[in-house]
């Protein structure tokens, strides 16, 4: 069992391995010839005006908000479906009330319009 | 017949028992292991997106009634050889307001979660690098990992587009993933194991597609917008947002993101075919070739898609995901569970 999370390690490091090598080789192979025009960043070709690192529209918040929620939903729901066969009539009436709390939480925003794009 | 069917299976075996003849103890005969799964599963990354970049291309160009690339080599097959090699020799050009290290390392963690991904895959009977008993879990968490490279590279550009572009990115692959996730929950409800292998040997009688045809559909969708293609490429619209996210990424670290995505799009078609269309299961032809050709078939269709369908406006995007396929995925698991009940107990209860 633990060998087999050590294989997981093996394959992160080989994984970004792959990516070092794959840059290593291209920067032995590429020409490098920077100049300020070059460098800049890219804005329709105009001259850049200020900085990307600005506070930006929350609504993107917003909906992460409701993915956390769901997202801890599903860790509970993925064991109970495992062992659903074998857990009988309790298991699926339990599910279900945990299943409509949760519903009644996604009307609850879906009214207050968190799931309106703004 | 049975000698093609368990070739990989063999040669794996093979390797293990010659590491353990070299003297090696267990320990470091499974590391071995790992570093030829390691070795394999790149293989079958740098296969696929040199094969499925091309077969888009070929496929655009059918549904566009032109030839595609047709110079270089029978036909044009070596048109994506030619392309690798000119992105190895390209300029790497980093911008100058951009923050060089997260810039660099989203490029290098963008391959990650596609490798991880692979390790469980079971491309044939006995196939899977690692045999998780956790695995559909493993899955969904290690494939919900590239919002991050993605965001990365999107906020280190320090480029408008690359910001917009990734906050697109982040907010539809999160709200994808929901309906994604939830789809699958019904597919462990019938099979009652989240083992991949399990999963296959449950459909050995029928697939779950006949069983569970909502939530393949879901899925499909979801596994479009997950890999950020048209008609949900909002992150990288070319018409508004230049390249969105990859922006400022040119020669090789533009060509990580690039293999990463059409990964993916294998990861994605991969466990549709694992979950819905019954693995490896299939007669007279090897299981493993059974797999390719269900994978084929479900990237086909992802081409078609992408090559047909207009893209859809961002409010759109977000309201079809939360007001019409998440509350659809949860109907469906409540059906799902219900059914599996009745069809287990009788309607004895009533």
């Amino acid at each position: 069992m633990l060998t087999q999370y050590a294989t997981i390690g093996i394959l992160f490091l080989g994984a970004i391995a792959f990516g070092s090598i794959a840059m290593i080789l291209s920067r032995l192979l590429q020409p490098h010839r920077p100049y300020s025009q070059k460098m800049e960043t890219y804005e329709c070709g105009m001259v850049t005006r200020g900085t990307a690192w600005v506070q930006f529209k929350n609504s993107y918040f917003l909906y992460a908000m409701v993915f956390l929620i769901f997202d801890i939903e599903t860790i509970f729901l993925y064991p109970w479906a495992v062992k659903f066969q074998s857990l009988g009539l309790f298991a699926i009436i339990e599910m279900f009330i945990f299943l409509t709390i949760l519903i009644i939480g996604f009307w609850y925003a879906w009214k207050e319009g968190a799931l309106e794009w703004q | 017949m049975e000698f093609l069917n368990n070739i990989f299976v063999n040669i794996a075996q093979w390797i293990r028992e010659l590491l353990a003849a070299l003297g090696f103890s267990p320990v470091w005969v499974e590391m071995g292991m790992a570093v030829v799964y390691l070795v394999a599963i790149l293989g079958v990354c740098v296969l696929v997106a040199l094969f499925y970049v091309l077969w888009e291309r070929k496929l655009a160009g059918y549904i566009q009634r032109r030839p595609g690339p047709n110079r270089l080599g029978p036909n044009g097959w070596l048109q994506t050889i030619a392309d690798a090699m000119k992105l190895l020799t390209k300029e790497d050009v980093v911008p100058q307001g951009a923050d060089r290290i997260v810039h660099l390392l989203a490029a290098l963690f963008i391959f990650v979660p596609t490798v991880l991904a692979l390790a469980v895959i079971p491309f044939g009977e006995g196939m899977a690098a690692l045999d998780l008993n956790l695995g559909i879990f493993y899955l969904i968490a290690v494939t919900s990992l590239s919002t991050i490279p993605i965001f990365m590279a999107g906020w280190s550009s320090n480029n408008k587009y690359s910001l917009v572009g990734s906050m697109r990115a982040v907010a539809q692959m999160v709200s994808y993933e929901i309906p994604l996730v939830f789809s699958l929950l019904g597919v462990i409800l019938i099979a009652g194991t989240m083992k991949l292998q399990g999963v296959v040997e449950a459909q050995s009688s029928v697939w779950f597609i006949v069983l569970q045809p909502v939530a393949f559909v879901i899925f499909l969708i979801c596994a479009i917008a997950e890999t950020n293609r048209a008609p949900f490429d909002l992150p990288e619209g070319e018409s508004e947002l230049t390249a969105g996210v990859y922006t400022e990424y040119s020669g090789m670290r533009w060509a990580l993101f690039y293999l990463a995505e059409y990964c993916n799009m294998f990861v994605m078609s991969s466990v549709a075919a694992t979950m819905f269309l019954g693995g490896w299961h299939g007669p007279l032809l090897p299981g493993w070739l059974w797999f390719l050709l269900k994978t084929f078939l479900i990237m086909s269709c992802f081409i078609w898609f992408r090559w047909t369908f207009p893209r859809i406006r961002v409010d759109h995007l977000m309201n079809f995901s939360w007001k019409v396929l998440v509350p659809l995925s949860l109907a469906n698991v409540f059906v799902t569970g219900i059914g599996v009940y009745i069809y287990n107990n009788g309607l004895g209860w009533w």
